[in-house]
């Protein structure tokens, strides 16, 4: 269970969540919607912790622990993990090298034996089949001359991989075609399950007919706004933020 | 012999010469005395070079001046530990001199420079510019060095040199090599230099490279001396038409280390690679000084240098690219990229075109900053810690300078050397 209570948090000195309450569950998915300036991403560094989202008030735990005291990498350790909406491209790092230190590094802290060269390629490879994506990515640079919808999928992958406990998906839809969204979204389905829930942060609806969300929630100006079941993103959609905020304010 | 100037900031070596000028080998070959002689007169009268001199602005051989050291000329013939060696030929070198009991030189003709000095004599410095200080000071010590010559159309495979510093003492050695590569040979040439933690020694190699027509010479230098030493080195390169010269420095060690190439593409379709990496940290300086003369069409030169600096410490690039007139359709890149991980390290670079020739295509480029926030912060919120992520960026900053290095092994023995670098060093950054 994640839970985040009255979470205030500030960049460059300006309060960006002023109060953001929300509790996510073991095996649910919930949806965060909100406008532009919201506080989305914020919302989602603040979590994964990030230098320069200063937090300067309330908790957040998964299953008990606190968050907000650890390293990202301690953050990972314990099972969170951050899709990026703008996954950072790193050259002279191999995918491969990349993905394989991150899971053992993982492995390590929890206790897990670390997997050699033979046993992560096999790993790798059936997960890279699920998500269509060809082998010789293993081969680049991190997100070296991805295109979008493969960096996207290179998150994916990376969240297979590493098993977390949750997922925060930060406009993960953001610059994918229909198949790619396909795909990343199965990624994502396939993860369902009792130990795993996600928080997925969007600006539209459509991502959330392929990731059935159990909740709804709406971020504006730093708090949620309103909370609902999937039927919430349908009437964002055709009413819009102001038409549905303006009627929860 | 002209008495030695009290004034010279040499003249510490000056003396050494005066005493030892009957006792170095080829002392009895006149043209070869003449030579030594001509650089005691040299020295005496500039000196080693000061700030003052614009190719040596940023790199202050005054601390090295101030220290003392002794003279290497007794051979040491005691057991060595040599490192795991990475080829099966291999020429050992201890303080400067050509140890032929821990070598093995099969099949290839090379050998000890003191032992043909009479034969090699009249090539000296005629590849190598006498008039570049750190040649002068290494025509006047000068006492061994490599020989080696691949016959026409003979690939010669990998070769390593090792040049070792054998005790703490502060030795100077001044070791000579001459390579000679003939038409359409071909040779790795993987040198690894060494010495024991704590050795404050100067080394100043020479290097006299000639590589003829449609020869291919990889050379290799991995430079992982004492972070108290003192390394100075001079590389003079001549490559003829569609000939090759592939090379890459390392400079993992020493307080100050200078490596200095200077490299002219003589006939058309010939192709240069000055690559090379340059590891410091606090206390440390090292400085890629090149100059590179394209004095023939159609040739081709790349260049990719990258510092990593740590510490207080201090970074030099210098980049001459001459095109000359006749050099039509050259064919020209320079890249020097620093990454600093300390707000008190130092990059000085100076890239020089010169460019006569009006059809030709030449870019440079400079950059210098520190670690990408982003790139780490995406590696730790995967679970990768903050030192080991580190680590691999800076490892991929330097992938793109070494990944173009083609011999295996010597690839090996760069990742090595940056692994050492980074165990050592890597905390502090």
């Amino acid at each position: 269970m994640l839970r985040i209570e009255n979470l205030t948090a500030e960049v460059d000195g300006k309060a960006i969540l002023k109060g953001v309450n929300l509790e996510v569950p073991d095996g649910e998915i919930h949806a965060i919607m909100g406008p532009n300036g919201a506080g989305k991403s914020t919302l989602s560094y603040a979590l994964s912790g990030r230098e320069g989202y200063e937090i300067t008030g309330g908790s957040v735990t998964l299953n008990g622990q606190d968050l907000l005291d650890m390293e990202p990498e301690e953050r990972a350790a314990a099972g969170l993990f951050l899709a990026f909406q703008y996954p950072v491209e790193l050259p002279g790092v191999g995918n491969a090298n990349f993905l394989r230190t991150a899971l053992n590094a993982i492995r390590r802290t929890r206790g897990e034996p670390e997997v050699d060269a033979m046993q992560f390629l096999k790993l790798a490879r059936a997960r890279m089949k699920e998500l269509s994506m060809p082998e010789d990515m293993l081969k680049r640079g991190v997100n070296v001359g991805f295109s979008g919808g493969e960096k996207k999928r290179n998150e994916i992958l990376q969240m297979a991989l590493l098993q977390p406990k949750i997922a925060i998906l930060d406009e993960t839809d953001s610059g994918l075609d229909i198949d790619a969204l396909k795909i990343v979204s199965d990624g994502v389905n396939a993860m369902r399950g009792p130990n795993f829930s996600a928080l997925v942060i969007t600006h539209y609806q459509r991502l959330l007919n392929h990731i059935v969300p159990d909740r709804v929630h709406v971020l504006a100006d730093g708090r949620i706004l309103t909370s609902g079941g999937p039927e919430l993103a349908h009437r964002l959609e055709a009413e819009g933020y102001a038409g549905v905020l303006g009627e929860a304010a | 012999m002209n008495s030695v100037s009290p004034t010279s900031n040499a003249a510490a070596f000056l003396h050494r010469y005066a005493g030892l000028a009957g006792r170095l080998p080829g002392a009895d070959i006149p043209a070869l005395r003449a030579l030594r002689d001509a650089a005691a007169e040299t020295l005496t009268a500039a000196g080693l070079p000061s700030r003052r001199l614009e190719a040596w602005r940023y790199t202050d051989l005054a601390p090295m001046l101030r220290g003392e050291f002794r003279e290497a000329l007794t051979p040491v013939d005691e057991a060595v530990a040599l490192p795991p060696a990475r080829a099966d030929r291999r020429a050992v070198f201890v303080d400067g001199r050509f140890r032929a009991d821990l070598s093995s030189l099969d099949g290839l003709v090379a050998g000890s420079l003191a032992e043909v000095i009479e034969t090699v004599a009249p090539r000296l410095n005629t590849v190598a510019s006498a008039s570049q200080p750190m040649v002068t000071l290494n025509t006047l010590l000068f006492e061994d060095g490599l020989v080696l010559e691949v016959p026409a159309g003979t690939d010669a495979g990998r070769v390593e040199l090792l040049s070792l510093v054998s005790g703490e003492t502060a030795a100077t050695v001044h070791p000579r090599h001459l390579i000679r590569l003939a038409r359409g040979a071909r040779l790795v040439l993987l040198e690894t230099a060494l010495s024991p933690a704590g050795s404050a020694h100067l080394h100043n190699p020479v290097f006299e490279i000639e590589v003829a027509e449609d020869a291919v010479l990889t050379h290799v230098r991995v430079q992982r001396e004492a972070e108290s030493a003192y390394h100075l080195a001079h590389l003079g390169v001549r490559v003829a038409e569609g000939g090759t010269y592939d090379g890459f420095v390392l400079n993992a060690g020493g307080k100050i280390s200078r490596s200095e190439t200077h490299l002219a593409l003589l006939g058309p379709r010939a192709a240069a690679h000055l690559n090379g990496a340059q590891l410091v940290a606090n206390g440390q300086l090292a400085d890629t000084t090149t100059a590179l003369d394209h004095a023939a069409p159609n040739c081709a030169s790349r260049q990719t240098v990258k510092t990593v600096l740590s510490g207080r410490s201090r970074g030099v690039f210098q980049g001459k690219i001459l095109v000359r007139r006749e050099a039509q359709k050259t064919d020209g890149y320079q890249m020097n990229q620093a990454l600093l991980l300390s707000e008190e390290a130092e990059i000085d670079s100076k890239p020089q075109l010169e460019i006569y020739a009006d059809d030709v295509k030449c870019s440079h480029g400079a950059t210098a900053g520190a670690l990408d926030e982003d790139s780490l912060f995406y590696l730790r919120s995967r679970g990768i810690p903050a030192g080991p992520a580190r680590a691999m960026l800076v490892r991929a900053f330097l992938q793109e300078a070494v990944e173009v290095v083609a011999d295996e092994a010597a690839r090996e023995a760069l990742d090595e050397a940056v692994a050492g670098w980074w165990a050592q060093h890597g905390e502090a950054a």
